[in-house]
This record gives structure tokens, C-alpha cells and sequence, in this order.
């Protein structure tokens, strides 16, 4: 049957075979549970007892809930300011790296550091950083100098840029390196170009380099939004003994669904705050891929 | 290439089948608990002690992080894989008999009445007309340790009966720096360890209150009791001078391991964990009284039981092994290994192990404790501490506080109840 195919119908036949293992791939582990999340979304089930239909119950349950609001806002906040923040960051970084050469390589080493350490560990030592004193560094920084303590962690106010703080130094080095690869690929003619003219750096700043990094700062910023829509393991391992205290300060919504899920066992609310979570997730990346198409 | 592909699939099939089939010759039953260092070792010594009593039966111990606990329970016992006898938290009873999980415990074994005279009463809550669901080995419950070098040298004679000589003492053994920063707490306090027990349980019913009604599906606590106990707890740290600071060095259990705390209420299963810490020379005492010499204590336990899964030889085998951890002699290794209370009286209040300087105070405490029946234990434990930091960080009217908290509850154990 094979042999009386035409070679394009060959072709066909052959591009289905190989990409039968990546679809049946993504079918069984990406699209189904999904598919299940969606559909638990609509049903009541704690876990070990039967499933239950509950219609819009749970959707109208997450409206109701002020906690949801709250959490929903923690969320945009973590995105609203660690991207810009760490956008900024990254790049003062990498512009002045990119023109230094002594230790060139141990600095850009030193900035990948972090990106390479376990979440886990960064935010436990972080975790200490901020204690009271006694045992806390920064406190105990400021409680020699007879300066009362700073409460980061233990603080509604305080609390969410405490966590903030390290997750934006964790995605820093690979920030940085994206940004290097973007300023090397820009061609030095018109550096020359703009020499010879006699541009200022200032000019040459926003009429070359930054127009030139386009598709890597959309790259970067579509990467980060995502990361910092997501952030559960710094903020879960900062405040263990109060998931995303106090008062819900630092929660935001990835711990919520796994508080739901997995300490409340209502996995039916869980899953419709995972379909909200998913939508959001969509919507801000179709909008950030639609910007970087219109280059 | 079909005949391939088909002989490819045959090939898989079988391959995995033969895996799947192991032969089991000896009885051979699974056991399952979540990892707590004390207990695993607890229950090893156990296992090898009934192995050697019964040379037929194998028993397999698998424990896993206590976070995962529930869901592989919960994955494995449906589809046949799993234990034959797992532990459980006496909470979760409910929805484990519901989820058809666990049967119950025969009758000419385990007879109810039997049970109801040898085991302490709050150990009926398993029962189920004349059959019991699940037994514990050991249960807990609560009492004040303290730190005796800090007591020394703070000149205290000896720890506090009263709650109002807990504030006091808890005033003496507080220390500040020159930044006005605590740098060593007279007690500890936060509501994400044992106080919650301890206020609901302990301070709401001494100031009068009685923390549940209707068999613990209506809160109980917003009351004049509540708002006397609340004040008193919050007094502990926004009194003037406060005797503690929520959040010193991050755990309570830390501070008085660390021995920056000189008092901290904690569970009996803190033993353990505490007597090997180099440096630290502790007593522990029965909780505090109130002025006319009530006392009031919280206690907890797990369970075992026999699951579905659980047939034929190995349904004999798993009675037998429950036969077993919950005799006297299990009692009493668990104690020595683990520091939780026997179950039984018999066992408890032995005139060894109540007057027994470490394990008697918590022992003592049993015959005038309450089990909380909890719903969604986290979540009840969470709206505690909201509770608490809606006035610490917020500034917000005691009053106000207890009655959001209480409103909350009563909604999480209506939602709950009302399956």
C-alpha cells in the first residue's frame, strides 16, 4: 500500500511517523490533564471520594472570594514590578560588562551564580537575612548601628518586595547573558557609522542599541512575565510556617491553587483558579508575541 | 511495518505484565505512615518485634514526606497498590471511610465495648456502632517545656502554675538591646505552632468559654470567654513590655532550641527532638492554670487502620499486625522511642510513666483535654493567625477580629458539613 503513494503522500507519511512521538507526547502529558483540569474546574472533589458535578459553583466562588482578589492583585504586582526592575537591571548590567575586559569572564560568571543555585536555598538564606534580631543579618546590621529593626517578612507592607527582592536577583545573571548575545549581534558598522558622524552615546543609546535589542527585550520580557506570573518557590519557602503571609501579603496565585489543592483538598476551586491562572497566562503572552510580530 | 509495529506493542504488553505479576509466597502487607524520624524508628523496632512473633508474615514499612502524604494515600489504594494497614490523622476519618479507603475493624477482635473501657474516650470518635474504624498506638497532647539555665539565672524558682505567673515570669526572662529590639523572649508565641491548640482548647475554655458547639460544627468562641482569651494571648506581645515577639527567630520551636525563649508550649513529640540539643537543659510542666486552678489541654493522635485493599490472608494478617501496634507493649516502646502517650490508661498513667519527670506532665494532661474536630485543619489553623495579625499588623479591634475569624470558621465547617 505504502509503494502506490505518491512521494508527497510519502513525505506526509513520513513527517507523521516522527512527529507521531512528540503529539502522543504532548497529547498524554500536556493536553489531557489539562483537559482534566478544565473539567475538575466544573466538579466537586476532595481528593478521595467520588466526583461531583458543581456547574459554575467554583467560578462563582473565586468572584466572591476576597482572598482571590487580593491574590490576583499580588500576582500583577510580582509581574508589574519585577519585570520592569529586572529589565532594567539586567541590561545596565550587560551594556557595561559588554564594554569592560579585565575579568570579563569571572564577572559575567558571578552574575550567572545565582541563576544556577536552587531556589529552595537561596530563599531559605534569604529568609534569614531578614529575620529579627538576633539571628537576622540585615537586623542585626542595623541594631549595631542602634537603629530599631526593619520588619521585612513580618509586615503586610514590607513583605511582598522582601520576596520580590531575591527572585529578581535569581533571574538576573540569565538576563544578562541574553542581553550580551543581543548586544554582540548588533552589527559594529553602525557603531563605526554613528563614530563617524559624531553621535553622542546618549544618541547612540536610543537610536541604535535599543531599537537594535528589540526581539531581545521582547524575549526577555515575554520569558520574565511568565516566570513572575508563576513565582511560587521563593515565596513558598520564605514564609513555610504562613504560606504567603501575613494576611495574605506575598500570596500570589500559584500558592493559592497548591493551598486549595493540597491542604484544603477542594480540588474542583483549585482547578478553576488553575483555569484562571491559565487565561491570564495566555492573554499576556498572545499580546507579548503580537508586539514582537509587529517588528 | 504494522506487523512491527504490532509485534512492538505485544512485546511492551508482555513485558510489563511480567513485572506486574511477582509471586508472594509468605504474607507479605504494606505499611504506611508519613516520615517523622522518631516515628519510623518507633515502628521499626515494632515490625521486627511482630516479625519475630509471627515468621509468616512480612511486613513493609513505606513513609513518605508528610506534604505528599494524603494524595498517594489517596492515588494508591483505588487502584489496588498501597498499604494493607496506613496511619491517619484522626481529622481525616471521615473522609476516609467516606472515600470507601478504610474498612472497619472486626468486631470479635476489637469489641467496642471492650475498647470504650480501655482506651482514654476521646479515642471514641472512631467508633462507629459496634465497630471501631481505626486505633491509635499513641496520642498527644500539650504542655509548658522550660529553659532551667535561663530560670537560674534569672533567679525563678521554678516554672509558672498560674497563667498570671506565666506573664510575670515571662516578663522577668525577657531581655532587650540597646535598639529596644527583644533579643530573647520570656515565652514564645505563634499561632502557626500549637498555640492555636492551645487557645482554642486551653485559654478560651479557662476564661470561661467553651471554644465549639453542636459537636464541633458550630464556633463557639466569639464570646466574652473568646475576646478574655484572645486579649490575654495578644497581651503576651503587644502588652507593655511584651514578653514576646511573633516571628523571634522564625520557628518558637527554634527559639527554645537555641535557648533564646525560656518558656515555649509545645506537643509531647517535641521530646525527641529536644533532648539531644547540646546546651539546652529544659524541664516541662503541666499548661497553666487560671485563677481558680482550671486547666484545660488539647490532645491529638493517628490512627491506624486496615484498608480495602487489604483480602483474604492479608486482611488476617493486617488484623493481626493491628492486634499488635496496639497493644500494651507497643504502647510503651512508642513512648520510649517517640515520647507520644500511650492510648490506653492502663498503659499512661502507670505510677512509672505519670510520675515520670518528661513524659508525666503531658500524661497528667490527658484527663483534662479536648480533641478539636477538625475539618481542614490548616485551614482552621490559618484564620487563627489571620486573627492574630489583623490586630498585630493592622491595628484592627480585638472584637472585630474574633468575630471575622469566627464568621470565617463557621463557614469552612458548613461548607465541610454540608457534603
Amino acid at each position: 500500500m505504502y509503494r502506490n503513494l505518491t512521494i508527497r503522500q510519502k513525505q506526509i507519511v513520513w513527517a507523521w511517523a516522527f512527529l507521531a512521538i512528540p503529539v502522543l507526547f504532548y497529547t498524554i502529558i500536556r493536553f489531557y490533564p489539562t483537559g482534566n483540569a478544565v473539567l475538575i474546574s466544573f466538579q466537586n472533589w476532595n481528593l478521595l471520594g467520588d466526583r461531583t458535578w458543581a456547574g459554575m459553583e467554583n467560578y462563582q466562588k473565586l468572584w466572591n472570594d476576597p482572598v482571590f482578589w487580593k491574590v490576583f492583585k499580588n500576582t500583577f504586582v510580582y509581574l508589574l514590578l519585577g519585570t520592569p526592575i529586572s529589565l532594567v537591571l539586567s541590561f545596565v548590567i550587560a551594556y557595561h560588562l559588554d564594554k569592560l575586559r579585565f575579568m570579563h569572564g569571572f564577572l559575567r560568571m558571578l552574575y550567572f551564580l545565582p541563576f544556577m543555585t536552587s531556589a529552595v536555598a537561596m530563599a531559605w538564606v534569604w529568609r534569614w537575612f531578614y529575620q529579627d534580631v538576633p539571628i537576622g543579618l540585615f537586623n542585626n546590621i542595623l541594631a549595631g548601628f542602634g537603629i530599631p529593626q526593619v520588619a521585612f517578612l513580618q509586615s503586610t507592607t514590607n513583605a511582598l518586595p522582601a520576596v520580590l527582592a531575591p527572585a529578581v536577583w535569581a533571574g538576573l545573571g540569565f538576563q544578562v547573558i541574553i542581553f550580551m548575545a543581543g548586544l554582540r549581534a548588533i552589527p559594529t558598522s553602525y557603531y563605526e557609522a554613528a563614530k563617524i558622524d559624531g553621535v553622542g552615546w546618549f544618541t547612540v543609546l536610543t537610536q541604535i542599541t535599543i531599537p537594535l535589542l528589540r526581539p531581545t527585550i521582547v524575549f526577555i520580557v515575554v520569558f520574565s512575565s511568565i516566570g513572575f506570573l508563576r513565582i511560587f518557590d521563593h515565596v513558598f519557602n520564605m514564609t513555610t510556617n504562613n504560606p504567603g503571609g501575613p494576611l495574605n501579603a506575598t500570596k500570589p496565585l500559584v500558592l493559592m491553587i497548591y493551598d486549595t489543592a493540597f491542604n484544603g483538598f477542594d480540588m474542583g476551586y483549585a482547578a478553576a483558579q488553575t483555569v484562571v491562572l491559565f487565561t491570564i497566562l495566555l492573554i499576556v503572552s498572545l499580546i507579548q508575541l503580537r508586539l514582537l510580530r509587529s517588528t | 511495518m504494522k506487523a512491527h509495529l504490532k509485534g512492538l506493542v505485544l512485546a511492551g504488553l508482555t513485558s510489563s505484565a511480567a513485572l506486574l505479576a511477582s509471586a508472594a509466597n509468605a504474607v507479605e502487607i504494606e505499611y504506611w505512615q508519613y516520615f517523622f524520624d522518631a516515628r519510623v524508628e518507633a515502628m521499626e523496632t515494632l515490625i521486627e518485634n511482630f516479625e519475630a512473633a509471627n515468621p509468616d508474615i512480612t511486613v513493609t514499612m513505606t513513609h513518605f514526606p508528610y506534604a505528599d502524604y494524603r494524595t498517594k494515600v489517596a492515588a494508591a489504594i483505588p487502584a489496588g497498590e498501597g498499604p494493607d494497614v496506613v496511619q491517619l490523622f484522626y481529622g481525616w476519618l471521615n473522609d476516609y471511610v467516606e472515600a470507601e479507603l478504610i474498612q472497619p475493624l472486626p468486631a470479635d477482635t476489637f469489641p467496642a465495648v471492650q475498647i470504650d473501657s480501655d482506651f482514654f474516650p476521646m479515642v471514641q470518635a472512631m467508633k462507629d456502632g459496634d465497630n471501631y474504624w481505626a486505633l491509635p498506638t499513641a496520642v498527644r497532647s500539650l504542655a509548658l517545656f522550660y529553659n532551667e539555665r535561663l530560670f537560674e539565672e534569672a533567679g525563678i524558682d521554678g516554672p509558672p502554675e498560674t497563667l498570671d505567673e506565666l506573664m510575670e515570669t515571662a516578663a522577668a526572662l525577657t531581655k532587650l538591646d540597646g535598639a529596644g529590639n527583644i533579643t530573647q523572649v520570656g515565652i514564645t508565641a505563634g499561632m502557626t505552632a500549637q498555640d492555636h491548640h492551645w487557645w482554642r482548647e486551653g485559654l478560651v475554655r479557662q476564661f470561661g468559654g467553651d471554644p465549639y458547639a453542636d459537636d464541633y460544627q458550630t464556633v463557639n468562641y466569639n464570646t466574652d470567654a473568646g475576646a478574655a482569651a484572645l486579649g490575654f494571648y495578644t497581651d503576651m506581645f503587644l502588652g507593655d513590655p511584651p514578653v514576646t515577639a511573633i516571628g523571634f527567630m522564625d520557628e518558637p520551636q527554634a527559639a527554645f532550641k537555641a535557648g533564646r525563649a525560656g518558656m515555649h508550649i509545645d506537643g509531647s513529640f517535641r521530646i525527641g527532638s529536644l533532648n539531644g540539643t547540646r546546651g539546652l537543659k529544659w524541664g516541662v510542666t503541666e499548661l497553666p492554670a487560671n485563677a481558680d486552678g482550671t486547666r484545660s489541654n488539647y490532645s491529638s493522635y493517628w490512627v491506624n487502620a486496615i484498608t480495602t485493599k487489604a483480602e483474604g490472608e492479608k486482611y488476617d494478617a493486617s488484623v493481626k499486625f493491628m492486634q499488635y501496634i496496639t497493644s500494651d507493649e507497643a504502647m510503651q516502646i512508642w513512648l520510649d522511642t517517640v515520647g507520644e502517650l500511650p492510648a490506653k490508661p492502663s498503659v499512661g498513667l502507670t505510677e512509672a510513666n505519670a510520675n515520670d519527670e518528661t513524659f508525666g506532665p503531658f500524661i497528667r494532661g490527658l484527663a483534662y483535654a479536648n480533641t478539636t474536630k477538625f475539618a481542614n485543619e490548616s485551614g482552621q489553623r490559618q484564620l487563627m493567625v489571620e486573627m492574630v495579625e489583623r490586630i498585630q499588623l493592622e491595628g484592627m479591634d480585638p472584637a472585630e477580629s474574633l468575630a471575622i475569624a469566627a464568621e470565617a470558621e463557621q463557614k469552612l465547617l458548613d461548607e465541610y458539613y454540608a457534603e
